[in-house]
């Protein structure tokens, strides 16, 4: 830097710097991202409140959570079964710090000690889970953390002084913050998709970032990470912790929406679908979670209307989503997005004005 | 953690300053009742560069994992420049400067070139867990873009590793091994699989490393062996039975029976 320059002109110098760079990082993101952000922010004008508390709000926590698997598994090479437990316990402990009907056993904390206090605390819990899960590999993994996800099922059922065993918490409510109630259903919608976005976001900038690359190439290869002075064990278990914030938070949001949070919350099949979320959404990228999750809620929701109209048991539409999982599991492994991404494969190879492939 | 990790500085650094780079005692591997490993005594002076020759099957690899500490000998004690590193697990030995290549490519198939030069330099470095992206001006991008210009693979830094040439990933697998700051190399068969011209040029990036950095190469091609070392060591049935320079070897009635003339082992 050269000793003539004077602050002013330094200080313009870093303002055009900045512009151009922002600019640069501006053009950097793909139009379709725009086109996404925007009708995601204008979806209050279009849908009705049904659609924006019930299917986007559960879409995008039930998302977050599955994303928490995604990180784990298609970064790290590790299923995990206990991001719901995990999740929940994010939710139970809003509950017991909190504010919830059960007056005898909630503590009442106000929302911005509980909160972060609640997301720690799932996040001990998961390093717990990672520290115990990441020494095995493959199904032994899938075997210890399901382990966790009963144990923590049956325990908070039969655990009555803290988590209020079979009846759980009721009245778990957000805070009223800025005036705002939380739970109608526009700033609900933009509290979940803000939430999300943020998650999303995080995973994206973090696989890029040298701890996000080393889970990478520990996915690969554990040997040569270790061979490459990295410490294998430590960074799979670190992983679990990171992946836990973003479940807490989408536990203590499905805790909010549904104002209460009770064992069946955690449930092994609450564990199941979180799995299968992320499987039909696809793995391979962070969007996928969201995409299974969208896809889970709409049929959730609107099966059984379908059902009945095709003259059989609404509450049968389990099977509905089980013959989804079925047929994308069978006919793309890597889920909806790996489908996605072999269509538009083929379609560039069949457009006879490009000739050569694009970077995707 | 080891806590034999737990060591004072200077007794480190004083360590370095005189010993050997490498110095094996006594250290035997057993895989059950197979002994892959017996009795193996060696010593390697800083800078140094030995060959270790032996048919399939005569521990050479097996010696590697060793020092590497991807397993943990049976017996014996192993020293990387005076310290004690028999217990320590694999990362720590590699951040005390040890580096080694893979028979078969280990490499990070779903990342790119870049990443993995990347990783290598990141490994032996803070920041492991940064949870910042690196920037473009930053220190350790820079000598990972250096490294893969020594091994002539900038046209395709960005390429994921999956979709390179065997010989493309066989320079990316010795681009990995010379990041950071590394002192002693093991070089597992470099040249296996490499085309005439592309040993060549393996041989000049072996003989045009720092001449600090001394290494171990297991090598079938006996031309590029016996032209990057200065002394040979060579094994037969988990043994070392005979150490010299490479004239003496090539010499040696013993060695040729049993390795050079005994048709290709």
């Amino acid at each position: 830097m050269a000793v003539s320059d004077s602050p002013l002109q330094s200080e313009a110098e870093t303002r055009r710097t900045l512009a151009t760079r922002l600019n640069g990082w501006v053009q950097s993101i793909p139009i379709a991202y725009w086109v996404v952000g925007a009708i995601m922010l204008l979806m209050p004008l279009i849908a009705n409140d049904f659609f924006l508390y019930q299917i986007f709000g559960w879409a995008f926590i039930l998302g977050m959570i599955a994303l928490s698997l995604m990180f784990l598994a298609g970064y790290g090479g590790m299923v995990s079964l206990a991001q719901m437990s995990i999740a929940a316990l994010g939710g139970y402990m809003v509950a017991i710090l909190g504010d919830s009907g059960a007056t005898s056993i909630s503590l009442g904390w106000p929302w911005w000690l509980n909160v972060p206090v609640a997301i720690l605390v799932a996040a001990i819990f998961a390093t717990l889970i990672g520290a115990l899960a990441v020494r095995t590999e493959g199904i032994y993994t899938i075997m210890i953390t399901l382990a966790f996800a009963a144990a923590f099922f049956y325990f908070t059922r039969q655990n009555y002084t803290i988590f209020n065993g079979y009846s759980g918490f009721g009245d778990v409510v957000p805070p009223r913050l800025f005036g705002v109630n939380w739970r109608d259903a526009i700033p609900f919608y933009y509290l979940t998709l803000g939430c999300a976005t943020i998650c999303y976001l995080a995973v994206i900038y973090v696989s890029r970032a040298p701890f996000g690359l080393a889970l990478q190439g520990i996915r690969d290869n554990p040997r040569r990470m270790a061979a490459l002075g990295f410490n294998v064990v430590a960074h799979r278990i670190t992983a679990y912790t990171f992946a836990a914030v973003i479940a807490a938070i989408g536990g203590i949001l499905l805790v909010w929406q549904n104002a209460q949070i009770a064992p069946g919350t955690a449930g092994l099949p609450a564990v199941i679908d979180i799995l299968v979320i992320a499987i039909v959404g696809g793995i391979a990228r962070p969007i996928g979670p969201f995409i299974g999750a969208f896809i889970y809620v709409l049929l959730r929701t609107f099966s059984p209307d379908v059902l009945q109209a095709l003259s059989m048991a609404g509450d049968r539409y389990k099977l509905l989503i089980g013959l989804g999982f079925l047929v994308v599991v069978y006919w793309s492994p890597d889920g909806v997005l790996g489908l996605w991404d072999r269509w538009r494969a083929r379609r560039r190879r069949r457009d006879p004005l490009v000739d050569k492939p694009e970077a995707s | 953690m080891s806590t034999a990790t737990v060591r004072s500085v200077s007794e480190r650094l004083s360590a370095a300053g005189t010993a050997n780079a490498l110095e094996l005692r006594g250290v035997t591997k057993r895989f059950g009742a197979l002994a892959a490993l017996t009795d193996v005594t060696i010593t390697v002076k800083p800078g140094e560069r030995r060959a270790v020759l032996g048919s399939n099957g005569a521990g050479k690899t097996t010696l590697f994992n060793c020092v590497t500490g991807d397993f943990l000998p049976t017996s014996g004690t192993i020293r990387l420049f005076g310290e004690d590193v028999t217990n320590f697990p694999a990362h720590e030995r590699i951040r005390r400067g040890l580096r080694r290549t893979y028979q078969i490519s280990l490499l990070f198939t779903g990342l790119t070139v870049f990443d993995n030069v990347y990783l290598a330099c990141r490994g032996v470095s803070r920041g492991r867990f940064s949870m910042l992206r690196p920037r473009k001006g930053d220190t350790l991008v820079q000598s990972a873009y250096e490294l893969i210009e020594a091994v002539h693979l900038s046209d395709i830094a960005q390429i994921k590793v999956s979709e390179l040439s065997y010989g493309q990933q066989r320079q990316l697998e010795i681009a990995l091994a010379l990041a950071g700051a590394p002192r002693f190399v093991l070089f597992d068969e470099p040249a296996a699989g490499l085309s005439p011209k592309e040993r060549a040029e393996l041989v000049e990036i072996l003989t045009n490393l720092p001449s600090h950095i001394g290494y171990i190469i297991i090598e079938h091609d006996m031309d590029v062996a016996l032209r990057v070392a200065e002394t040979v060591s060579m094994m037969h049935n988990g043994r070392i039975f005979k150490e010299g320079l490479p004239s003496e070897i090539e010499s040696d009635p013993e060695v040729q029976e049993l390795y050079l003339g005994g048709g290709h082992g």
